[in-house]
C-alpha cells in the first residue's frame, strides 16, 4: 500500500519539524548573519577619489552624481610648472535608482568605492534616498575587511608583482632561498 | 431557571472561546510544523492576541454585497453556517453527573441533524453570491455533504447500537474502555467523514483557492467572512468533541469524578490537533477522489463496523 506509507511519512516529517527550532529570524530583535560580500550599500572612500567620472559613466541607470572643480597647485620646485588637480565638490548616489549591480565598485581604478553590508537606510520619501558624500563616507566605517583567500587560491597579483620586483632588484641572489624564507614567513 | 441560564451561559462562553483557541493553535502548530514561528507580535507574548487583532481588522472592513446577489440569502448565510455549532454544543456532555448544557434523549440524532444544517450555510452563500466560482464551490460542498453524511450516520449508529441508547450522556454511562478497540474502525470513519463535512484539508476541494478562489465564500468580506472562518473552527471543536464522546469515552479517565471535564477537554484538544496536523501533512484530494473515497472506502467500512457491533451485541447478550 504505497499511498498509506506516503501519508505516514507526511505526518512524521511535519511532527519532526514541529519539535525542531524554527528557522525564522526575528529581524528587528536579532540582526541577521549576512554572508561575506553582502551588497547592502555603496560606501565612498573620498580620499581616494580623483573625479575620473568612470563610475558615473559606467552606471547603467545614471544614479551617481559628481560635481568637481579644478585647483591649480603651485609648482613643487621653483621654476617648475604649476599642476592642476581635481577637487570633489559633490558625490551622491540615488539609491532609489541604484540596482546594486556593483559596476561602479568594479570599475573604480583608485579603490574609492566599496560594498558595505549596511542595509538599514530606508526612508519614507523616495527623494531622501539620494545620499550625499558625508553619508557615503560614513558608511566606509562599516566596510568589512576583505574575506581571506582560499587556501589553494592564486597569490594576489600585486603580491606577485612586488615579489618579482624584489627578486629583480636582488638580481642573481638566491632566488630559491628567498622564496623559501618567504614561504616560512607566510 | 437560573440553573438553565447558567448552563446556557457556559455553553455560549465555550462556543466563543474554544474555536479561538483552536484557531490560535492552528496558527502556531502549522507554523512550527513548517519551520516558522507564526504570529509573534500581537499581544506581546508569542502573538497570543492574533485572532483578536484579526477580528478587529475584519470588523473594520467594508461589508460588500455583490450587485447581482440574492441579498437576503447572502446576508443570512454566515449565521446559518455558524449557529448550528452553538446549538450542537448544548447537547455535548462535558463531565459526569449531568455536566451538560441540556441532556437530550435523542442526543445523537439531534446532534447529527443539526450538524447537517451548518453545511446549508455554504450552499446558501454559494448560490446567493451570483458568482460562478462560488456556485462551483457550493455544488462541490453539496456533493461532499451527500457522500459523507452516510458514513457519518452509520458510524454514529454503531455506537448507539453498542450503548443501546441515543442519549450522549447515556452513551458515556455505558462506556467501557474496550469499546475503543471495538469501535476503532467506526471512530476512524466518523472522524474522517466529519473532516470532509467541515471541508477541512485534505477534503477542501470545495474551497480550493488554486482552483475556484475560495469557493462559496469568494464574495464575502468583513465580519460575514469572519463568521464563516469562525464556523470552520467551531466545526473543528464540535467534531472533535463528538468523536471524543462517541468513541473515546468523553470524560472517562483516572479520577473522572473530579477531573472528568479535564479529560474531555484533553481528548477534544488532541483530536483538534489531529485536524490541524492533517492540514499540514497531506495534499488536497481531487473532487472525484473525494467521492470515490466516501463510497468505496468509508461506507463499506462503516457497514462492516455495524456488522461487528451487532454480532458482538448478540453474542454477549
Amino acid at each position: 500500500m504505497s499511498w498509506g506509507s506516503g501519508l505516514a511519512k507526511g505526518l512524521a516529517i511535519t511532527l519532526r519539524a514541529m519539535t525542531r527550532r524554527a528557522v525564522t529570524q526575528q529581524y528587528p530583535k536579532t540582526q541577521p548573519a549576512l554572508p561575506p560580500r553582502s551588497r547592502g550599500v555603496i560606501a565612498l572612500f573620498e580620499e581616494n577619489c580623483t573625479v575620473c567620472m568612470l563610475c558615473a559613466r559606467e552606471c547603467p541607470d545614471w544614479c551617481i552624481y559628481i560635481d568637481s572643480h579644478k585647483e591649480t597647485l603651485p609648482p613643487a620646485a621653483p621654476g617648475g610648472r604649476p599642476r592642476s588637480r581635481n577637487v570633489l565638490d559633490r558625490f551622491a548616489i540615488d539609491f532609489a535608482l541604484c540596482m546594486y549591480c556593483g559596476i561602479c565598485v568594479e570599475v573604480c581604478p583608485f579603490d574609492a568605492l566599496f560594498w558595505s553590508p549596511e542595509f538599514e537606510y530606508a526612508e519614507t520619501d523616495i527623494r531622501e534616498l539620494t545620499h550625499e558624500r558625508d553619508r557615503l563616507r560614513a558608511w566606509m566605517w562599516t566596510v568589512p575587511e576583505p574575506a581571506p583567500l582560499d587556501e589553494a587560491a592564486e597569490e594576489p597579483k600585486e603580491v606577485t608583482a612586488a615579489r618579482r620586483a624584489a627578486e629583480r632588484a636582488g638580481d642573481g641572489g638566491p632566488a630559491e632561498g628567498g622564496e623559501a624564507t618567504g614561504g616560512e614567513a607566510g | 431557571m437560573t440553573d438553565l441560564l447558567l448552563r446556557l451561559g457556559c455553553v455560549l462562553a465555550a462556543f466563543l472561546v474554544l474555536p479561538l483557541l483552536v484557531g490560535q493553535a492552528e496558527h502556531k502548530v502549522m507554523a512550527h510544523m513548517q519551520g516558522r514561528l507564526g504570529p509573534m507580535q500581537a499581544g506581546g507574548f508569542h502573538g497570543w492576541a492574533q485572532l483578536v487583532a484579526d477580528g478587529v481588522k475584519f470588523a473594520q472592513k467594508e461589508d460588500i454585497v455583490p450587485a447581482a446577489a440574492d441579498r437576503r440569502v447572502f446576508r443570512l448565510a454566515p449565521a446559518v453556517a455558524l449557529l448550528p455549532y452553538l446549538v450542537v454544543l448544548v447537547a455535548i456532555p462535558l463531565g459526569p453527573d449531568e455536566l451538560v448544557g441540556q441532556s437530550l434523549d435523542a442526543g445523537i440524532f439531534f446532534v447529527l441533524a443539526v450538524l447537517g444544517v451548518g453545511v446549508l450555510g455554504s450552499l446558501m452563500a454559494g448560490w446567493a453570491s451570483a458568482n460562478k466560482y462560488a456556485l462551483l464551490g457550493a455544488l462541490r460542498t453539496a456533493a461532499q455533504l451527500m457522500a459523507y453524511e452516510l458514513p457519518l450516520l452509520l458510524a454514529a449508529a454503531s455506537v448507539a447500537m453498542a450503548a443501546g441508547t441515543l442519549s450522549l450522556p447515556g452513551v458515556l454511562d455505558a462506556f467501557h474502555w474496550w469499546w475503543v478497540p471495538w469501535q476503532l474502525v467506526g471512530a476512524a470513519v466518523f472522524f474522517t467523514a466529519g473532516l470532509a463535512e467541515l471541508q477541512r484539508p485534505p477534503f477542501d476541494a470545495p474551497i480550493a483557492p488554486e482552483e475556484i478562489i475560495f469557493g462559496a465564500y469568494t464574495e464575502y468580506s468583513g465580519l460575514r467572512f469572519a463568521l464563516f472562518l469562525l464556523a470552520e473552527y467551531a466545526g473543528i471543536v464540535v467534531l472533535s468533541a463528538l468523536t471524543a464522546v462517541l468513541f473515546l469515552g468523553g470524560w472517562h479517565g483516572p479520577a473522572a469524578g473530579r477531573l472528568g471535564w479535564l479529560w474531555m477537554l484533553l481528548k477534544t484538544g488532541a483530536l483538534s490537533f489531529a485536524v490541524i496536523w492533517a492540514r499540514v501533512a497531506w495534499p488536497r484530494l481531487r473532487a472525484d477522489q473525494i467521492q470515490r473515497f466516501a463510497w468505496t472506502a468509508l461506507v463499506p467500512l462503516a457497514l462492516a463496523q455495524i456488522a461487528l457491533t451487532g454480532t458482538l451485541r448478540v453474542v454477549t447478550a
